[in-house]
């Protein structure tokens, strides 16, 4: 990974706004994050956080205010985004894995069409990913065949195919049945470990604590709170995040 | 069937004209077809406009008043071409419309989950398109697409009475005011001529339509 500049931190947003008609759903998010930095971005249910994701590598796009990734400011449309979002990977909710393709192709799409890496060279690293996550072994399955925590495992690998600066999770266990969210947690956990510079929108609070260098609390659009993970989950600063984490901590 | 049987000659050559006619459409129509839903989708709103008004004008203008504006309006403004040449355009021009909006029925049915993880690891929007949601829209739309090339294979008719002369539809016409065979037998002779093209090309589409189905 390159590190133009040491200094600055690796993503910054800086008095981002954002409505969807006439709801303000991003109110004046300032947010920086360094490299190799694990930040946890919770909150109730329409408080902004998955949105907040998704503005990073613009698959939403903002009215006002401003991000960087690596000091570049992220274009609006058009080929330098679409170079942009080659260095940010992605994991969803719901996997979006190519459903027509093989999770090999899944993984070697990228490399092969955006990196202009040879198929055999891409098709070697994407097995030695899959491996990593542990689905090696399916490598020549549809992703229908593949249970929801393959399936978010080969999403994860897809994004790590392209060697990204930063990698962005928008809920990835929301939609996975329970036995399978610690499968998928601890490649995520790993991936902390190795160093990677991560967002992480969950509602994993065990994960939180685990892998996550700061917690950042949100509540209707705005940033209310931002600690590690031991001060927040001990001493939470505001009545709001104090009463969020009354409710989803006593079960 | 008398009709039909000392006429073969006319016929063979009046259901190669047609087949001709259908075949060079057809290449024509799903090419431009695509390239207009592509504009519909594109994220550029000028395209965006383009390819509504496109759709607006086609899809809901006669196919002979188009055809008519192609075979004489044209070489009014100075474009000098063959019958057959206008008649093929206007029936493209015509047809592209139907399939610009069966073709974006297809790419609406791809989850937008799928366009976004494509465009997520750097793939612009051709690419996007390309290889990940046009494969999977082609899959929902071989149906409806059908429907519509069928249509088109008919529409040919139309073409033929346009001064292309010659496919199957203007043979029927000769043999029955020209040499005044009995109407019946003539167009029976006609309609089997088209159905010698429709019915295995319905065939091939549902052939098409099980191979490229997947599991979701």
């Amino acid at each position: 990974m390159t590190s133009r500049s040491a200094g600055e931190p690796l993503v910054r947003l800086s008095g981002v706004n954002k409505w969807f008609g006439e709801l303000h759903v991003l109110q004046d998010i300032d947010l920086s994050i360094d490299r190799g930095e694990v930040v946890v971005v919770i909150g109730p249910s329409g408080s902004g956080k998955s949105t907040l994701c998704r503005t990073i590598n613009r698959l939403e796009p903002i009215q006002q205010g401003e991000i960087a990734i690596d000091g570049e400011r992220l274009p609006e449309e058009g080929k330098q985004l679409a170079r942009l979002r080659a260095d940010v990977g992605m994991v969803f909710q719901s996997f979006n894995l190519f459903a027509h393709k093989t999770v090999l192709e899944n993984v070697t799409l990228g490399p092969v069409k955006v990196r202009r890496q040879s198929k055999g060279e891409a098709e070697r690293r994407a097995r030695e990913l899959l491996d990593r996550v542990g689905v090696g072994a399916q490598a020549e399955k549809v992703p229908a065949q593949l249970s929801g925590g393959q399936q978010q495992r080969v999403a994860i690998a897809r994004a790590l195919a392209m060697d990204p600066k930063v990698m962005l999770f928008d809920e990835p266990t929301s939609a996975l049945d329970p036995e399978m969210i610690n499968e998928v947690l601890d490649v995520m956990t790993t991936l902390a470990r190795d160093g990677m510079t991560m967002v992480v929108v969950t509602h994993e609070m065990g994960f939180a604590r685990r892998a996550a260098n700061r917690v950042v609390f949100m509540d209707a659009g705005r940033i209310v709170e931002s600690a590690d993970p031991e001060t927040f989950f001990t001493r939470p600063a505001s009545d709001r995040a104090k009463d969020f984490l009354s409710k989803i901590l006593t079960h | 069937m008398d009709a039909v049987t000392e006429n073969l000659d006319d016929y063979v050559s009046g259901f190669l004209t047609s087949l001709s006619i259908i075949l060079w459409s057809l290449v024509g129509s799903l090419v431009l077809g695509m390239l207009i839903a592509a504009c519909r989708v594109s994220p550029v709103p000028p395209l965006q406009r383009f390819g509504a008004f496109w759709v607006t004008t086609f899809r809901n203008t006669p196919l002979s008043v188009v055809l008519f504006f192609c075979a004489f309006g044209l070489p009014e403004l100075g474009v000098i071409r063959s019958f057959f040449f206008f008649g093929v355009l206007g029936l493209v021009l015509y047809t592209s419309a139907f399939v610009c909006e069966a073709v974006r029925s297809g790419i609406n049915s791809v989850s937008a989950g799928q366009a976004e993880a494509a465009r997520s690891i750097g793939l612009n929007f051709t690419q996007s398109l390309r290889f990940v949601v046009l494969p999977q829209a082609l899959r929902t739309v071989v149906p409806p697409l059908g429907s519509v090339i069928i249509a088109m294979f008919k529409n040919s008719a139309v073409v033929g009475a346009f001064g292309v002369g010659g496919d199957l539809w203007s043979t029927g016409l000769t043999l029955t005011s020209a040499r005044g065979y009995e109407t019946l037998p003539v167009f029976i002779g006609v309609a089997l001529g088209f159905l010698l093209i429709t019915l295995p090309a319905g065939a091939l589409l549902h052939v098409i339509e099980r191979k490229v189905a997947i599991a979701r």
